[in-house]
């Protein structure tokens, strides 16, 4: 399929969808799913076929809506009403209401700060086009951009529009895309290979899986553009084993996409030719790592290696592999076919665009959101997020997972971009975001982290198989109200030490959950440790009094 | 005419303060080793390839944003090492510290007693209490082969045996399992070592073993002397031979 075909193909579908009767939207993202969503299309299908309404009401499942919270979520196109809360008994109100307008049922007002405050790039089909269908990622100008990269851009050109648009890794570190590419395009190689890091792991976390789930070619397009640019013609999605739902959608989308010559063989009628296979990971944190995703693909224990080499120069089987992540690829298309100036034109001066966030924790909207970079935490929280329910009071913000630390109400006015929330002792992260309200403990949120570290480490370099199991002892300590001032100290010189002598990622950063609650939090450990007290009230503070008369 | 197509180039840098010269394909620790600075390793065994993981042998490079491995990292021009500066002098201890927290390293009774790495190291370090508090966990120990034994409560995972099966005889019996604080060493899948069908029992994975975590059958405390001469010549003969 060449450039002209594919764009009558999606002036076709267009014309169709208009001419198309109404259209019910159901969300089948993950969390509306475990909320039984699937029940609510299942009555749903049930209940047309029983009214004769089959061919007037076009029922489709989409993905992630937004609003986890307020799921299972159904979407009715004509009077554009978000029905929450959706169970299959509400079904023949929904149906109802196509004739009379929207009145009955649990309706959730769509002009929320939640909605109308982000600004979609990444998750612009998200809960509008059925994932398994092409024709309606085509619709929507998917696979624009890599037919006109391939048939009309040279890969200097592709790189340079990626360059100019200031995008920058969406896995956490903020590596400048653009710079990562132009190194694996210089690399001498015959062969070269682009991975897609889906591993996502962060506790919290499910922004990747809803881009894979939602939206997965415009995943493969981006990986796509990205092997043009950079000289691959084979690449791997890693994608966890704990996400069967993406790893079927990509694996339809590979297949449809190959059939219509938008990937495999001489993409869009040029010589340009590159393959896709899905790799699944078997479920280690660690695997998010690039040199263990590497090692992992190979077939090896998923275990770090040091760099250098990086992977640009000598990655997968050794040769120059380029290693992004699912939001990065995510953003390549929209950048390509808008140009990088529009892209440019979002976000702050050093982090462009957007980001999107997994919402979670003590706030009143949970969900994933997408928001221009440089808003603040005060907007996502408290417009975006609805605030604290529960009459609670704010007290921190987690970003980052288990390499990232948590940010207090001080920095709340503080416009989220990788190197503010770097200066505060956080990181970006791959967007994890769990808000923490009073009824949280600070000792126990670092405690938490650590343990997770401590399970997730490999086990190859010493400070970080020995230093976790270590810090989570003494945090255990700390939490049992048996520690002192001396378990203290030694927290925070194996903190130091972790941090700096951990041969990958994962080590360096398993200390800054701790090293950031100390930097904010200080007084929650002293009174684990002097009063004996958890301010929170979570610790079970178990300590007796000889063990405080022994220190 | 100079040959253009030379695979390295000769560069200067300077450890703690004395200007040496180095091919660039050499690692910090082999320019420093050359020049008579010794840096402690543990993973490290000339012969085997490197896997930068005990981090012991980390110095501080001038303008480097982190502490590097001297075993894995190659020297540049113009850079500026300190191999014994106090903050890498005191994370070697801490690091010798949690190997002795993380087992039972008890020297006293054990077979390598002065014969051994790990111990070698803690005296050179200048090891001489452990803070931190000791995890002793009891690992069941494997003496099913009909020469060896194989103790996991004296093994520091710096995976010799398993370089040393893989790389130099070509079995790959040992490999390890499981992850973290939780990761051994095993043979096979985690069969028993005397019902290992991969291995030779050629014994190369007792004599590169730094600690009593490998030994003989018979040895008793302060017995088990390891012989490493077999690695170097076999290194130097593959050589030849390629």
């Amino acid at each position: 399929m060449n450039l002209d075909e594919l764009q009558k193909m999606a002036e076709q579908e267009r014309e169709v969808k208009e001419g198309q009767p109404q259209k019910i939207r159901v969300c089948m993202g993950t969390g509306c799913v475990a909320s039984f969503s699937d029940r609510v299309l299942q009555a749903l299908n049930e209940k047309c076929k029983e009214m004769g309404l089959e061919r007037d009401v076009l029922r489709l499942e989409v993905g992630c809506l937004g609003l986890c919270s307020n799921g299972p979520l159904v979407k009715v196109d004509k009077h554009n009403t978000l029905y929450q809360h959706v169970t299959p008994e509400d079904v023949p109100t929904i149906l109802e209401s196509l004739k009379e307008g929207p009145g009955e049922g649990d309706i959730c007002p769509t002009d929320l700060p939640f909605f109308t405050r982000q600004q979609k790039i990444v998750l612009e089909n998200s809960g509008v086009i059925n994932p398994d269908q092409i024709e309606e990622y085509i619709a929507a100008d998917g696979y624009l951009a890599l037919l006109t990269a391939v048939s009309q851009m040279s890969p200097t050109e592709v790189i340079a529009e990626i360059t100019h648009s200031g995008l920058r890794g969406r896995g956490g570190a903020g590596y400048p895309t653009g710079l990562k590419w132009n190194t694996v395009a210089k690399a001498p190689s015959e062969k070269k290979y682009v991975i897609c890091n889906g591993d996502e792991g962060d506790p919290g976390a499910f922004m990747d899986r809803s881009v894979m789930e939602d939206d997965p070619h415009r995943v493969l397009e981006g990986m796509a553009i990205a092997a043009y640019a950079v000289g691959a013609d084979q690449g791997y999605i890693y994608v966890r084993a704990e996400y069967p739902r993406a790893i079927k959608r990509l694996k339809t989308a590979i297949n449809r996409a190959e059939r219509l010559g938008l990937l495999g063989k001489n993409i869009g009628g040029t010589p340009f030719s590159f393959h896709v296979e899905v790799r699944v990971g078997a479920g280690a944190f660690v695997c998010g790592e690039e040199t263990a995703l590497i090692a992992s693909i190979e077939g090896h224990r998923g275990q770090p290696r040091p760099r250098p080499p990086y992977p640009a120069q000598s990655g997968l089987w050794g040769f120059p592999t380029l290693i992004n992540n699912v939001e990065t690829f995510a953003n390549v298309p929209s950048i390509i076919r808008r140009g990088a100036a529009w892209f440019a034109g979002i976000g702050t001066e050093k982090s462009k665009g957007t980001k999107v966030f997994c919402l979670t924790g003590a706030v009143a909207h949970t969900g994933l959101i997408e928001v221009p970079m440089g808003i603040t935490l005060r907007e996502i929280v408290f417009d975006i997020g609805g605030g604290i329910p529960n009459g609670r009071k704010f007290k921190a913000v987690q970003t980052g997972g288990p390499s990232g630390g948590c940010i207090p109400e001080q920095f709340l006015d503080m416009p989220v971009d990788y190197d503010s929330l770097k200066s505060v002792g956080s990181i970006m992260g791959s967007g994890g975001m769990i808000v923490i309200d009073d009824s949280s403990c600070m000792v126990d949120v670092a405690k938490y982290f650590m343990e997770f570290c401590m399970s997730e480490s490999c086990g190859k370099c010493i400070p970080c198989r020995v230093g976790t199991a270590q810090m989570y002892h003494l945090l255990q300590q700390i939490t049992a109200g048996e520690a002192t001032m001396t378990e203290l100290a030694l927290l925070e010189e194996l903190c130091e030490m972790v941090r700096d002598t951990s041969l990958c990622g994962l080590g360096q950063s398993a200390p800054n959950p701790v090293i950031s609650t100390l930097r904010f939090f200080r007084e929650e450990y002293l009174a684990h440790i002097q009063e004996r007290r958890c301010p929170a009230g979570v610790c079970p503070i178990t300590a007796t009094e000889g063990v405080l008369s022994h220190a | 005419m100079p040959d253009a197509t030379a695979l390295y180039q000769v560069v200067t840098l300077v450890i703690n303060g004395v200007e040496i010269s180095a091919r660039s394909d050499q690692t910090i620790m082999q320019a420093a080793e050359e020049n008579e600075i010794e840096i402690p390793g543990l993973c490290h065994l000339t012969g085997l390839k490197d896997i930068g993981a005990c981090r012991l042998c980390v110095v501080e490079v001038k303008g480097a944003p982190r502490l590097v491995p001297s075993c894995v990292t190659r020297v540049a021009e113009g850079m500026e090492i300190f191999t014994h500066s106090e903050r890498v002098v005191n994370y070697r201890r801490t690091i010798l510290e949690m190997l002795y927290a993380e087992r039972n390293h008890v020297c006293s009774v054990c077979v390598s007693n002065g014969h051994c790495d790990l111990q070698a190291l803690a005296l050179k370090c200048g090891l001489e209490y452990v803070h931190l508090p000791y995890m002793t966990p009891r690992l069941k120990i494997d003496a099913s082969h009909d020469r060896f034994v194989y103790d996991p409560n004296r093994c520091v995972l710096c995976t010799r045996c398993v370089r040393v099966c893989d790389e130099i005889e070509g079995a790959h019996t040992w490999d390890v399992m499981g992850r973290g604080i939780e990761a051994r060493v095993v043979t096979d899948l985690g069969q028993p070592w005397g019902e290992s069908e991969t291995c030779t029992g050629c014994g190369k994975c007792v004599h590169v073993c730094p600690t009593g975590a490998l030994f003989e059958k018979g040895k008793s405390v302060a017995e088990m002397e390891k012989r490493r001469q077999f690695l170097p010549y076999l290194t130097v003969m593959r050589e030849v031979k390629r």
